[in-house]
């Protein structure tokens, strides 16, 4: 069984007495998973990812990160973490490269490795020709992908990534994606990450979690999540009203429910791709068409809805909290 | 294993060499933080004649034929006797030493609040550099930065016309030595303030509210002398007051408001007691 990266155990953070963040999380994360927590503003993301980087302490509860306790063990664990935060730290003032440099040393990496890596990691993110140029010239997809390479120039066995894609336009998010994908691919490091995009949560990790008021709610992979939800629907006409098909497709493999209402059959399955053309099939075989047929594969919006419920939530967010949101959304329309 | 320095003291380096990166790849900063000591030095310094009150043509008592060479020596008395040196221009010159130091110390807090905000200092938080290197690398490159600041402007107030005869190469160590200790203790007063605090407003309101005050209440613009007892005894206590002293004992030759000894041993209990507090206090509070 490949090693633990992360085992919370009752982690709980509670803010003046009271307001309780996180609420007795329970985690395990393996070796090599991209993972990633989704859940509304206010849920506990944040809250749950200084933890597991030792900006914050937890009220009470336990967790290991790299094998080293978050409590007693703080600096061994940053040791063997990469961060890339929510908003642009990069330094406006300074070039891309010297940002790099900066964070290497900060990890204390002499500084012949930290050149070699640098650049290195510059191509991979192709901000090659831009590395000279101050920061402050950079668009935000420019900005994500520096931080995405000031996260990695430590070669962490695991990398934080709080929002990767927050403010970013649709193209722009693709892209990040795919460098995230590609560093992964080149270091092989586990990636912890929140986001709020469900699609994002989609495309790259390999499991989620669903948080809300500081609880887990569910876990498990993407599709898991989905077809928890009760598979695709399948919906199809037929061109006869006389005989009930309701038999008939039940029988079909990987159905597991049929309803008809007048003319229109509405199928669950688990895997939809695979039962429409088996039902349209089973219909020819009888001399009938199936004249209208359509299928819905559930999104993980919908599994996340399920779970946090679908009411609006009165955003609870202090001053410097949406300052520094605005910030963060500016930078990356620069 | 990739081998990588982990001393406790790794990574103050590399913090302050960034502070003093943003200094001086900005000229434009780097400039501004001189332009209000030489508007100091240049408007109110010479328009502040004193020196002109006693001597020339300005001063004469009608009736009485005093001749011009002895209004002139008592002229010369009083300023010397009142200020340690025949022109308040020089003076001056000295205080502002001291004021463009601390008012660089004030920027440390400033900067240290722009760090929070921007989220610099939850990166650096999350990397394995001690919690205590971050407030001791922001004091250094200060000191770096306000020592630098000085050097230009005793230059300008030489070109000015501040009176340089006095100047040897050991008096000029010894007043950046005095300066240096003002620095490193103010700039830990104010890192320690403002590392708790995310609004740069109020580091601003506690700066605007201290700075004037602080400089009035010393010796850098006046001499303590013909001060009401009560700000006698603030200015004596204020440390600025001695790093003043020490310079223009050094630069100016002087004669001191306290022996030079006292003067730095003062300085120096100043800057230990500040630094090591300011130090542990942030310590503390970045390690919560």
């Amino acid at each position: 069984m490949p090693p633990k990266v992360v085992e919370a155990h009752n982690l709980t953070k509670i803010f003046n007495k009271k307001v309780k963040a996180v609420d007795n999380v329970n985690l395990e994360i393996e070796q090599g998973e991209t993972f990633g927590l989704l859940g509304p503003n206010g849920a506990g993301k944040s809250t749950m990812i200084n933890m597991l980087t030792t900006i914050l302490k937890p009220s009470s509860g336990t967790a290991k990160v790299c094998g080293y306790d978050i409590i007693r063990e703080a600096a061994e664990v940053r040791r063997s973490i990469g961060v890339v935060h929510q908003e642009y730290t990069a330094d406006e003032d300074l070039t891309g490269l010297d940002n790099i440099l900066l964070c290497a040393a900060l990890y204390g990496i002499p500084s012949s490795t930290a050149k070699q890596r640098a650049w290195e990691l510059l191509e991979l993110v192709e901000l090659k020709e831009a590395a000279k140029r101050k920061v402050e010239t950079y668009s935000g997809g420019m900005r994500r992908r520096l931080e995405l390479a000031c996260g990695l120039i430590s070669r962490p066995t695991l990398l934080f990534l709080d929002e990767p894609t927050l403010g970013l336009d649709v193209q722009t998010r693709v892209a990040v994606w795919n460098y995230i994908k590609r560093l992964k691919e080149e270091y092989g490091m586990t990636i912890f990450m929140t986001t709020h995009y469900l699609e994002e949560a989609d495309a790259i990790c390999d499991r989620v979690a669903i948080i809300d008021h500081g609880k887990i709610l569910k876990i498990g992979s993407p599709n898991e999540l989905k077809s928890g939800l009760g598979g695709d629907i399948i919906e199809i006409s037929v061109n006869t009203d006389k005989l009930d098909l309701t038999t008939l497709i039940r029988e079909i493999k990987g159905v597991k429910e049929v309803k008809k209402a007048d003319a229109l059959y509405r199928i669950k399955a688990e895997r939809g791709e695979e039962v429409a053309p088996a039902v349209i099939e089973a219909m020819r075989s009888r001399g009938l068409t199936v004249s209208k047929l359509s299928m819905i594969k559930p999104t993980l919006d919908e599994v996340y809805l399920e779970y946090t419920g679908r009411s609006l939530r009165a955003e609870q967010a202090s001053e410097e909290e949406m300052m520094a949101l605005r910030r963060t959304l500016h930078k990356a329309r620069g | 294993m990739d081998k990588v320095n982990t001393s406790p003291l790794h990574g103050i380096w590399a913090l302050t060499n960034r502070d003093l990166k943003k200094w001086y790849k900005v000229p434009f900063i780097f400039l501004m933080s001189l332009i209000q000591p030489f508007i100091w030095l240049a408007l109110f310094g010479k328009a502040m004649n004193i020196t002109a009150l006693f001597t020339g043509s300005a001063f004469n008592i009608p009736g009485l034929n005093i001749p011009k060479e002895v209004v002139n020596q008592i002229g010369k008395q009083i300023m010397l006797q009142t200020f340690g040196t025949q022109d308040y221009f020089s003076y001056l010159a000295v205080g502002m030493l001291t004021f463009i130091s601390i008012f660089t110390a004030m920027f440390s807090g400033m900067s240290i609040v722009w760090d929070r905000r921007l989220g610099f200092l939850d990166k650096v938080l999350s990397t394995p550099v001690a919690r205590g290197a971050i407030p001791m690398a922001k004091v250094i490159s200060t000191v770096i930065r306000a020592l630098a600041q000085a050097a230009i402007v005793l230059l300008l107030a030489a070109l000015l016309g501040m009176d340089i005869s006095h100047i040897t190469p050991a008096g000029l160590l010894g007043s950046f030595l005095a300066l240096l200790l003002l620095i490193v203790g103010f700039a830990s007063l104010f890192v320690t303030l403002a590392i708790r605090s995310t609004s740069w407003e109020a580091q601003m309101a506690v700066m605007n509210l201290l700075n004037l005050p602080i400089l009035f209440a010393s010796n850098a613009m006046f001499p303590v002398n013909y001060m009401p007892t009560w700000l006698q005894t603030i200015a004596k206590i204020n440390p600025i007051s001695y790093a003043a002293d020490i310079c223009r004992q050094l630069l100016l030759a002087s004669p001191g408001m306290s022996d030079l000894s006292f003067g730095f041993t003062y300085l120096a209990a100043f800057a230990a007691t500040l630094s090591t507090l300011g130090i542990i206090l942030s310590w503390r509070y970045l390690s919560k």
